[in-house]
């Protein structure tokens, strides 16, 4: 399956027709049966190409789904069974990964580059203040400039 | 011996592509006008080279040559003539072939129609554009040459991947590829910019039509894939996060950051450096997605390992282009000077803001997908990031930039009103609000997301358009002023707002089915009835059917709502003879903008009964139809005079007394 998709440039089709939750595994609980489905989508099918478990049709995944029951059936909280999935299988399973120093940068990216982006402006806005405009364009190049922009009152300047 | 010419076409190509580098290059060095004035013709030249080579390769593939390797692996005598034809780049030196076509015309197009540039800036472009083109011809040649052959051929071919065969394969690579490539030449331009030394607001006008028109193809490309999949996969999804997703979203996103930034620096000289970074920084993007996936280095660090070489190549031509392009900004942007002045609150700050919200969306997507192969290559360890980490983010980041969209066009430039614009939005505030809260009232049970998400939706639909009633002056201008008005609106105006406009109603897709749908997964057999969403589903029973080169069993089944008939909609499976290949075919009933979707899943063993899955989508359309109006939107943008791409030209009038004056 992975050489169709490396066959494949850049197309955004990208997972294999999945089948996912059967109706033998479904609880009969609504409730409880919307919490494995919760669960599910957050857990990785670990022979898949980055399909949770809920998306995929692979015998590993129609296992973790039937455990992921289980453990609700048996009381478990949301956190408890990912805990327990993770506990088995490491966190390759989790399709979110933890918030940890290592995933430091992972996590810290959407802030670091606000904050980055934010103090750039700043210091741009505020070094520049006070500088006067040049125009480095000679009146022969400004006339050449204006002509080729066409009309001039769209030029903006 | 057709297929040894479409392969020495291909030499002939790389060989003008080198000349096409050179020469020009040292014409503008040395200042002779007659290597300058060689550019376009080199372009076309290069361009006529690769299209005759891919036009052989399609010959192959439409008459079932199976002395090609590639036409052996990818095609069969029995698929239907369509599907010979999109197999040709449904495979990997197909669609590097098809990648290099798209990147010698859009070199091409330049020549044609750049008449209106100094010949200086569009023969180093042509020059830029020759060594990308030279770089990936080469790497065709050498590792993925589609024109390899096998001898003896073999009677019959291997067949095109049944996923593949669909319409979808038809249009969504080559709009993703017009896209993707059609960077290009904004990067060549910032390069021949920086190689020149000197950029302004002209240089922004002229790179702006070609910016629009790769935005409108990769727009139009990423919303094609996204529907193709959501109809072909049969569990209903339209968008994954997939690094493959990913890699196209990448260069949308700073895609769509440049088209703002460079409106900045073409109408107030500010933000050159930026905007010239942005050029730079989006075919990179490109680029990298090329080389995500082409090197299989996606599925693991290690299968990359295994057969590296055209990984190896890839990420060879991605360090020179993006290495060499930094480089060279960092060598030539101190010198470039800024222009234009302005307060925070302007037009200029809000398209910044926008600018900030798009790059670190595009960083945090980067990070996403590339920090597995991070963690992996550091520590040895696997890590997944998946959907729920993209969603956890992204959407996040956005909701800011969303919110602020009406108020962009609405401010001046220079310094802005910012509670003027407030003035003119509280309205559509207002009923926005109004609508989210309404949805309480038709959906129980529901959450406050879904009601800020309508709001939202409703906020930018309705925004989109406050630019518009603004400059038309109603209701205090009458209606007919105000109409002569609206007429007289440059283009590009309509063009903000119908893409602004896509943008809302895209978002109460996604809002909309991601709160509302409604999903059934259960066993039927023929007689048996469901109820979902208000319509009664009865399953009537199976039909087998042979297709030209696959047998489906077809399931029927009947639509009924308060028992009159709706329509009848038909799911299948298939089994593709030739791979012995199974695929699920989704059965769809549109009404209105939303969509009754079935999937067939496996036949429950030792009974007559299968698994059927049922969804109710309600404005899932609207998903798509968002993106078509954005494209509708850069087509206007696009047609504006300002930015015909033939140049505005002076009216015959002003040409008379422009000649009278020299």
């Amino acid at each position: 399956m992975k050489r169709i998709f490396a066959a494949l440039a850049f197309l955004v089709l990208a997972i294999f027709a999945a089948h996912a939750v059967t109706p033998d595994e479904m609880l009969d609980d609504p409730v409880l049966e919307q919490r494995a489905r919760e669960i599910s989508a957050k857990l990785r099918c670990l022979v898949c190409q980055n399909q949770s478990i809920d998306d995929s049709d692979a015998s590993l995944a129609h296992d973790l789904r039937v455990i992921v029951r289980e453990r609700l059936v048996d009381g478990d909280t949301n956190e408890e069974v990912m805990d327990y999935v993770e506990s088995r299988y490491g966190e390759f399973v989790l399709l979110q990964p933890r918030f940890s120093a290592r995933n430091l940068l992972l996590w810290g990216t959407p802030v670091i580059g606000l904050l980055l982006g934010l103090g750039a402006i700043a210091f741009l806005f505020r070094s520049r203040s006070g500088a006067a405009p040049v125009n480095r364009l000679s009146a022969e190049e400004q006339d050449r400039l204006s002509k080729i922009l066409g009309e001039g009152e769209e030029s903006g300047r | 011996m057709i297929v040894e010419i479409g392969h020495y076409a291909l030499v002939l190509a790389l060989m003008l592509a080198i000349i096409q580098t050179v020469v020009p290059f040292v014409g503008v060095k040395s200042g002779d006008a007659r290597q300058i004035a060689m550019a376009p013709n080199l372009a076309f030249a290069v361009f006529a080279g690769i299209a005759l080579s891919f036009a052989v390769l399609t010959w192959g593939y439409v008459t079932s040559d199976f002395s090609i390797l590639n036409v052996w692996e990818n095609s069969n005598s029995q698929q239907p003539l369509l599907f010979k034809f999109t197999g040709v780049w449904g495979n990997h030196e197909g669609s590097m072939l098809l990648w290099v076509l798209i990147l010698a015309l859009f070199g091409a197009l330049v020549g044609l129609f750049g008449s209106n540039l100094p010949p200086t800036l569009r023969a180093m472009a042509i020059s830029v554009q020759g060594l990308i083109a030279v770089a990936f011809l080469g790497f065709i040649l050498f590792t993925s040459n589609p024109f390899e052959r096998l001898s003896p051929a073999p009677l019959e071919g291997q067949d095109l991947n049944p996923i593949l065969q669909d319409i979808g394969l038809a249009i969504h690579p080559p709009l993703l590829y017009l896209g993707y490539v059609g960077f290009s030449i904004c990067f060549s331009f910032a390069i021949a910019a920086l190689i020149e030394g000197r950029i302004d607001a002209a240089w922004a006008r002229w790179v702006r039509p070609w910016t629009l028109t790769a935005w409108g193809f990769l727009t139009a490309g990423i919303a094609m894939g996204s529907y193709w999949a959501y109809y072909e996969l049969g569990w209903g999804g339209w968008w994954f996060w997939d690094p493959v997703e990913n890699a196209s979203f990448m260069p949308w996103l700073a895609g769509t950051a440049l088209l703002h930034s460079a409106l900045v620096m073409e109408k107030r000289e500010a933000l050159k450096v930026w905007t010239i970074l942005l050029a730079i920084l989006t075919f990179s993007l490109s680029l990298l997605g090329t080389f995500l996936v082409r090197s299989g280095v996606l599925t693991s660090v290690h299968a990359f390992a295994t057969d590296p070489t055209r990984g190896v190549v890839i990420l060879g031509i991605l360090v020179f282009f993006i290495g060499g392009a930094l480089f060279l900004f960092a060598l030539r942007s101190s010198s470039l000077s800024n222009g234009g002045m302005f307060h925070p609150i302007s037009r200029e700050g809000g398209l910044v803001l926008n600018n900030l919200v798009l790059t670190t969306a595009t960083a945090t997507v980067f990070v996403g997908t590339l920090y597995p192969l991070l963690i992996e290559a550091l520590t040895g360890e696997k890590i997944s990031v998946g959907a729920p980490y993209f969603d956890a983010t992204f959407v996040p980041l956005m909701v800011p930039l969303l919110l602020a969209v009406p108020f962009g066009p609405l401010l001046a430039w220079k310094r802005g009103d910012l509670y003027g614009a407030a003035q003119r939005l509280y309205v559509f505030a207002g009923v926005a609000l109004l609508i989210g809260l309404l949805t309480l009232v038709f959906i129980e049970g529901m959450h406050v997301l879904a009601v800020i998400g309508i709001a939202i939706g409703v906020w930018l639909l309705l925004g989109a358009f406050a630019e518009i009633i603004q400059k038309s002056g109603w209701p205090k201008a009458g209606a007919s002023v105000a109409a002569a008005r609206l007429r007289g609106l440059p283009r590009s105006v309509w063009g903000t707002a119908l893409a602004h406009a896509g943008l809302g109603v895209c978002v109460l897709g996604i809002v909309s089915v991601s709160s509302f749908q409604q999903e059934e997964v259960l066993r039927m057999k023929p007689g048996a009835i469901t109820e979902l969403a208000g319509y009664t589903i009865t399953m009537k029973g199976f039909e087998e059917r042979q297709g030209p080169n696959f047998v489906e069993d077809v399931a029927s089944f009947e639509v009924h709502r308060d028992s009159d008939y709706v329509a009848t909609i038909m799911p299948s499976k298939r089994i593709y003879t030739a791979r012995r290949m199974p695929t699920t075919e989704s059965g769809i009933f549109t009404t209105g903008f939303s969509q009754l979707y079935l999937a067939l899943g496996d036949p429950v063993e030792g009974t007559d009964e299968i698994v059927v899955r049922l969804w109710w989508k309600p404005q899932v359309t609207l998903i798509w139809l968002g993106p078509v109006l954005m494209v509708i939107g850069g087509l206007f943008s696009l047609s504006d005079r300002r930015l015909r791409v033939g140049a505005p030209k002076p009216s015959a009038k002003r040409r008379q007394t422009l000649a009278a004056a020299e």
